[in-house]
């Protein structure tokens, strides 16, 4: 058995490139920015596509629900794996922005891929799943990306600034894909090539402002191994962070359901239905950036905290008599709130306590904690709510994210990454 | 190393890449665009002077097929039902987001009232006497299992103009107990004569049930599992439906009849996997679409409905059949005035 290789603590130094500034406002990085328009343009081509698929399926392609669920069902199972082998291979080849590129040049490509798959299952399937792949592949390098390219004290600042443009597209995307098709009478086919040409732009982007190979590690930081992979969680300062993260996932309802329950006490015209994302998304990326350099003043443990009691709110708002555009636009705002204090925030509040060596493959591990406790809260609550009822569902999920955030303001500790100044 | 040129150079050429992907997009969208079809103008064919199979054809117009010709009638539509006394077309509505629309049409097809919601339209059917309207959509995000699909009907009760725009709010009897849980789904509605009682397939954890509504009751229970598009024969006796006979995406359906009386099940001669609400043509005659040759076309074709006989071709090229049976055939006295 060997030692963990962290001999117990965080290791990775604060990348050294930031030479000592004045305390006050400071640029952040090129290469944040960069890597924010690439997934800004990417995130319009994706949800483009996204957006339309059911109405593609089945009006324009006659495949009954069954065949669609199948297809989609193939998507989710995909993605925690690929995205771990994505961030391993990174690490291990020092290259994350070749790795990266891949996966959004594949996902591009399968836009193509559904011009030309036309009605087949089989050929839709293996689009589908590149394109899953594609996306699992480049998250883990780009956000160990973003996190290598700036100081650790501006981390969150600089996952605000890139998921605050990710937003953007994605909310974009959707309003591009339905104008289009009003534009062109139902040409989905143009809305693929529009998306294929955006995918191509955002791998352009990558390739022409966002550097390659750096040194980002010290010189005596070794390379991945498949085995050093697998002892990251024994670094305590990590472990805790993807424990927490894990856990609180577990019991975080995913917002699909939370519109569900939205749709079913206000008996809202289904037609809006697909707009509710869109409205928790503008508050995401209207409070990203400043819960993000909040998060790098006070620690990120307090928002990323204090952003799951946003999503506490939201169930608890949904008990409240409130009705209307008032509970609407209630709700929207707390889970909104919730996204912008998490999400970027806890690569910020993990990464630090990964080895830059080993950057993407542990952020990699803590996006797939997470995304697999989201998976069982779904389950959970899908069950509790078949088996009782929907308010009974919503109290247990309640009662559980409160012992949940009990427990995380015990796991993590004031300071559990960030080294004292 | 990719960082020797120049971030001038960079600039540069991303730019003219941007420009060139931009004139790419903008030409194929232009040129979708410009392939559009126009919408055919109107035409003589109603209801009253027009009996027989209506069906949707390959460019989305609806046509009454009389022997071998097809009478365009200048409606299109993504599915269309045609009784002896009104007729429903289910249109989407392009739009941020897009929505859809169900068409109330009188005896002259001219529109009466028109529904919007959200979804897309899956099914549609009228009452015998032409007063009950019902159509079931495809929704989809509204699942807790994220992005799958979940169904939505709706009813309108063209006399009183009184709208149900979501089934679910049925007080559901499931197997003898009062049953009520978050993935209820409806679809495939089908009225009986009196424009009280109705069919419907509902679907919660995983399975599917045949049930029997009552409109004024609001209430539905179910009589037997694993019926899905119900179509209630003109005779009222039988309902015919496809059954799921596999698991999994292949060929999943098989047509059967199901007398209600009886509750006897018979397997209709058609041996292929049908995914459609079947219409009857007669009382001894189903109609139904199935995938044709080309790709995302479909053909008509009808079958037996005792089990008996070959399936037959009835219209290439077409789908979404429904039967005008003529004013000859029509109950009671002219059906409820259209307005």
């Amino acid at each position: 058995m060997y030692l963990a290789a962290g001999r117990g603590g965080p290791t990775s130094a604060p990348a050294p490139t930031a030479p000592a500034r004045p305390a006050g406002r400071t640029r952040v990085a090129s290469t944040v920015v960069a890597l924010g328009a690439v997934s800004l343009v990417t995130d319009i081509s994706s949800e483009m596509v996204t957006a339309v698929l059911p109405l593609y399926f089945v009006l324009q392609l006659g495949l009954n629900p069954l065949q669609f669920g199948f297809l989609d069902g193939l998507y989710n199972g995909i993605t925690a794996f690929v995205r771990l082998a994505g961030g391993h291979i990174a690490d291990r080849r020092r290259r994350h922005k070749l790795v990266a590129g891949s996966g959004y040049a594949l996902s591009a490509v399968c836009k193509l891929g559904l011009l030309f798959a036309g009605g087949s299952t089989t050929a839709l399937s293996a689009t589908l799943v590149a394109d899953r792949v594609g996306k699992g592949i480049r998250t883990a390098p780009r956000d160990a990306l973003i996190s290598l390219s700036c100081a650790e004290r501006d981390l969150g600042r600089a996952f605000g600034v890139h998921r605050a443009m990710d937003t953007t597209g994605a909310l974009l995307g959707p309003l591009a894909a339905f104008a289009l098709l009003w534009l062109t009478a139902d040409a989905y086919d143009a809305v693929f090539m529009v998306s294929f040409c955006l995918g191509l732009f955002g791998v352009l982007l990558l390739y022409a402002f966002v550097p390659g190979r750096q040194e980002h590690t010290g010189p005596n930081s070794k390379a991945s191994t498949l085995r050093s992979a697998f002892r990251l969680p024994r670094i305590p300062a990590f472990r805790r962070v993807l424990i927490t993260a894990s856990l609180l996932g577990l019991v975080s309802v995913g917002d699909g359901f939370l519109y569900l329950v939205l749709y079913k006490r206000l008996d809202l015209d289904s037609a809006y239905f697909p707009l509710l994302p869109l409205g928790s998304a503008a508050v995401y990326l209207l409070l990203a950036v400043p819960i993000g350099r909040a998060a790098d003043r006070v620690g990120r443990r307090i928002p990323y905290l204090l952003g799951h009691l946003g999503l506490l709110g939201a169930y608890l708002v949904l008990f409240s008599p409130a009705a209307g555009w008032p509970l609407t636009i209630a709700v929207l705002l707390l889970l909104g709130t919730y996204y912008a204090a998490t999400d970027g925030v806890l690569m910020a509040l993990g990464g630090p306590a990964i080895p830059a060596g080993q950057r993407a493959t542990g952020l990699a591990l803590l996006q797939s904690g997470q995304a697999l406790g989201r998976l069982g809260a779904s389950v959970l609550f899908g069950a509790a709510w078949t088996l009782w009822t929907m308010h009974t569902a919503l109290a247990l999920a309640a009662v559980a994210l409160s012992a949940a955030l009990l427990a995380a303001l015990l796991l993590l500790p004031p300071h559990p990454t960030e080294h004292p100044r | 190393m990719t960082h020797t040129l120049t971030l001038r150079t960079r600039v540069g050429a991303v730019a003219l890449a941007a420009v060139v992907l931009a004139a790419l997009a903008v030409v194929y969208t232009v040129r979708a665009t410009d392939r559009g079809t126009t919408p055919a103008g109107a035409s003589g064919v109603t209801l009253d002077n027009t009996p027989g199979l209506y069906v949707r054809t390959a460019d989305g117009t609806i046509a009454a097929l009389a022997g071998s010709e097809r009478k365009p009638t200048g409606l299109s539509c993504r599915r269309f039902y045609a009784g002896a006394a009104k007729s429903v077309c289910l249109t989407t509505k392009p739009g941020v987001p897009p929505r859809s629309q169900a068409v109330i049409l009188d005896r002259t097809l001219k529109p009466q009232r028109i529904v919007t919601f959200g979804g897309t339209p899956n099914r549609a059917r009228v009452s015998p006497s032409g007063r009950m309207v019902s159509w079931t959509v495809f929704v989809s995000g509204d699942s807790y299992a994220g992005n799958a699909f979940s169904t939505r009907s709706g009813i309108l009760d063209t006399q009183t103009g009184y709208l149900i725009k979501n089934v679910e709010t049925l007080q559901l009897t499931l197997d003898g107990r009062r049953y009520s849980a978050s993935d209820v789904n409806y679809w495939g509605i089908t009225f009986a004569a009196d424009d009280n009682r109705f069919y419907a397939t509902v679907s919660t954890r995983g399975k599917t049930y045949l049930v029997e509504g009552d409109l004024r009751a609001w209430t539905a229970r179910t009589l037997r599992e694993n019926v899905e598009c119900p179509s209630l024969s003109p005779d009222g006796t039988r309902i015919a439906y496809k059954k799921r006979v596999r698991k999994g995406t292949s060929d999943p359906w098989r047509l059967h009849v199901l007398d209600l009386k009886t509750l006897r099940d018979t397997p209709l001669a058609e041996p292929r996997s049908v995914d459609d609400q079947a219409a009857w043509l007669n009382d001894k005659t189903l109609a139904y679409a199935l995938p044709g040759s080309a790709q995302g076309s479909s053909d008509i074709w009808s079958v037996r409905a005792d089990g008996s006989g070959q399936p037959k071709r009835v219209a290439r090229d077409a789908s979404s059949p429904s039967m005008n049976p003529g004013e000859g055939t029509r109950r009671g006295q002219g059906g409820v005035g259209a307005r």
